[in-house]
């Protein structure tokens, strides 16, 4: 057993609208500069559509992730011994224009303008080049399914649905649509870190956050199509990678990152999950369909006391460990079930969970055709009649597995069953309760879910502790070497080249 | 005089800063060694260009670098016409991918847009070094033969008599000018490397293979 702590997230996708400001915040911290301009650390897709970058889903062509080969775990972008090989050119890297090419406006042309019969225009410039740009695609243009059938019908994951469920899901009578937020998953087996050749990217011991040393990075860009989430993203200006660093500076004080912090929905939680890292390569070697169930069983009990003294051998602090006992992201995952990581067959074992939305009211009827519910029954009418293929949940959250996404739905509407029953009334307790029976929940349980669901606070939601940088390697090291500086490292200007 | 000047003096010129300031760069400056890979904004003709290239004068520069350890192992295989003519035509064919390859690379530096954007002065010198020097190797390789003969009795000798502190530039003398230049634009090369992304060459990922697949750093432990 080797117990180590990790800052865990769950994201509440029934609770997100959507609006984007957690990928603002995000921006306007951290990837507002050139050569980072393109990228978005956060991003918010709606899902079905094809995600930023384009299709980041489709392995077969960005070959991110791990595969089992031989009996033995691989990164599927290359085997070490061919690895060498593609270093002069990555024939799976991603280009711009899988992302997009950043623009601004030529606004001083607003103000110089010459005098003229008609008002000047503010032309769209690259944020590459300075030259006049036709704008083709935007990091969030399949938004609200703005683009479809176009964004939609190429969605990846609609391979795991039948033809008559993608024709349903794309005709306008019964759309249907919800938003998937995603930053950097810091897995607990990142293939990021695998693939680097450099060693640049690496795992912090103490809370699991994956970093990238921008001095060891010599851009080899293996990184970036390792990654099956498209998290590690290219400066094409510096020649170095960059990705999501969870705000350490602030999760190192006990601060909620940027994009948890100004999440409006309220959507986002965050807390430390105990894992054993000695489990990550057994369970990663096991069949698809068994990948949540060892997902979750590498994830430690923290009020076992054999859990406690492995940890504390580890060199986790007392209040880490007190953090994990009262940790919102331990109990959405493994006490309730509810919380589901991102396409789980890439086994790399992300560290960020999603609830999955139970999507709209509305259901889909026998023929295909969604009415507008009449009365409370069809408000709540069972999983089965939902809009939203389960199929396409499995092919997201459940390794193309139905049974833990149906479990998780399943308990959710019970408990909005139960809820609607408590408070307003107008269902039978006693059909509410066998519900709640019936998706392997209590009342009691059920409280507890709707509390952190609903009510929650936000120490509820955030439930870090502060790191002891007080205790790290530095003041073991001449405290003056770094006087001056920012605490982040080097000061020297970003720039490309010697 | 000349010839001391130009081979005796600026070898040592280039090899010594090439040495320090590889070495000055890694240390004060690591940030700046990176490939500065521009895959990112093109990668259609990057495959042809960069795959072209690099394999090309892998095997050329493995060439160079057995005759200049070995130079009896090259003259023994030699002993045998078929073998030269072997010999020489693998390197042949290899400098013309290299050729292929660079001029792939530096028409699509100056004809995509998105990468004009990250070509810097130094990029533009050493393309033109790297294209001369590839060029003038086919040249020598097919006016001046044998290279590997010649290579071997006169270039390795005076090369070793670099290193060895002790030059002997008259080794090399004789040779036409051609040949001259060709050793001229190779050092040239030499001093350009720490100053620009060539450093990528001395950063090459082999320890990728020893390591473990997965780093871990405790801050309070250092390295695990």
């Amino acid at each position: 057993m080797d117990i180590r702590s990790q800052v865990a997230m769950v994201f509440h996708l029934d609770k997100c609208i959507g609006c984007h400001t957690c990928s603002i915040a995000c921006k306007n911290v951290w990837t507002d500069r050139k050569g980072a301009d393109y990228m978005w650390w956060n991003n918010v897709e709606t899902k079905p559509g094809t995600g930023y970058p384009t299709q980041w889903e489709n392995q077969e062509e960005y070959k991110g992730g791990w595969v089992v080969k031989d009996g033995k775990l691989q990164l599927r972008l290359t085997s070490k011994g061919k690895f060498l090989q593609k270093i002069f050119h990555q024939p799976s890297l991603p280009t711009m224009d899988e992302y997009y090419e950043p623009w601004t406006y030529r606004y001083e042309d607003l103000f110089n303008g010459p005098e003229r019969d008609d008002q000047p225009t503010a032309i769209p410039v690259s944020k590459v080049t300075g030259q006049y740009i036709d704008i083709e695609a935007g990091p969030n243009w399949d938004d609200d399914l703005g683009g479809s059938p176009l964004y939609a019908r190429n969605d990846v994951n609609l391979a795991a649905m039948s033809e008559e469920q993608r024709l349903q899901l794309l005709s306008i009578e019964t759309l249907v649509m919800f938003y998937l937020p995603r930053i950097c998953n810091h897995c607990a087996n990142p293939a990021c870190v695998a693939a680097c050749p450099s060693g640049a990217i690496y795992k912090r011991g103490e809370d699991g956050i994956v970093l990238i040393n921008q001095n060891v990075c010599r851009g080899w860009r293996y990184c970036v199509s390792a990654c099956p989430y498209k998290k590690v993203f290219y400066n094409w200006s510096t020649g170095k990678s960059e990705k999501c660093l969870l705000c350490y500076p602030r999760v190192e004080t006990g601060q909620a990152p940027a994009c948890f912090h100004s999440c409006v929905g309220r959507i986002r939680y965050m807390g430390v999950l105990l894992y054993d890292a000695d489990k990550i390569e057994a369970a990663g070697l096991k069949p698809d369909a068994e990948l949540v169930t060892a997902h979750r069983d590498l994830l430690a009990d923290p009020n076992d006391p054999a859990v406690i003294e492995s940890a504390r051998k580890n060199g986790v602090s007392e209040q880490v460990l007190k953090a994990a006992r009262n940790s919102p992201v331990y109990r959405f995952v493994k006490d309730w079930g509810l919380a589901l990581a991102p396409h789980p067959e890439y086994r790399t074992f992300p560290s960020l969970f999603y609830v999955p939305a139970l999507g709209p009211v509305t259901y889909a009827m026998e023929n295909g055709v969604a009415l507008n519910p009449t009365s409370t029954e069809e408000i709540f009418a069972p999983l089965e009649q939902a809009r939203l293929p389960m199929s396409y949940l499995a092919s997201l959250f459940g390794a193309g597995q139905e049974a833990p996404v149906r479990y998780a739905m399943k308990k959710m509407l019970a408990i909005r069953t139960w809820k609607r029953a408590t408070e307003v009334g107008d269902v039978d307790l006693k059909v509410a309760l066998a519900g709640l029976r019936e998706a392997d929940c209590d009342p009691e349980q059920a409280e507890a879910i709707y509390r952190l669901t609903s009510l929650c606070s936000f120490e509820d939601r955030f439930v870090i502790p502060a790191s002891h940088r007080e205790q790290a390697v530095e003041v073991l090291t001449n405290p003056l070497e770094r006087k001056g500086a920012a605490g982040f490292g080097f000061r020297e200007a970003p720039q490309r080249g010697f | 005089m000349l010839t001391n000047f130009l081979f005796v003096g600026f070898p040592y010129v280039a090899l010594v800063l090439a040495i320090v300031v590889s070495i000055l760069r890694f240390t004060w400056r690591p940030f700046s060694y990176s490939s500065l890979s521009s895959q990112f904004l093109e990668t259609e003709s990057l495959f042809w260009g960069s795959s072209l290239w690099h394999w090309g004068i892998l095997w050329v520069l493995s060439g160079h670098l057995f005759a200049f350890f070995l130079p009896e192992a090259i003259l023994a295989w030699n002993a045998r016409p078929l073998r030269l003519y072997l010999l020489e035509i693998t390197g042949l064919s290899m400098a013309l991918l290299a050729l292929v390859g660079v001029v792939a690379l530096i028409v699509r530096r100056f004809t995509d847009r998105r990468v004009k954007v990250v070509t810097s002065p130094l990029d533009v010198v050493l393309l033109a070094v790297l294209l001369y020097q590839v060029a003038s190797g086919i040249d020598v390789a097919i006016r001046y033969r044998w290279g590997s003969a010649w290579f071997s009795t006169n270039a390795a000798p005076y090369l070793w008599s670099l290193i060895k502190l002790a030059p002997r530039p008259e080794l090399i003398a004789p040779l036409p000018w051609m040949v001259k230049l060709h050793f001229l634009s190779g050092f040239l090369v030499i001093l350009l490397l720490p100053f620009t992304r060539l450093v990528h060459f001395l950063v090459v990922p082999i320890f990728y293979y020893w390591r473990r697949p997965q780093v871990v750093i405790w801050n309070r432990k250092g390295l695990r």
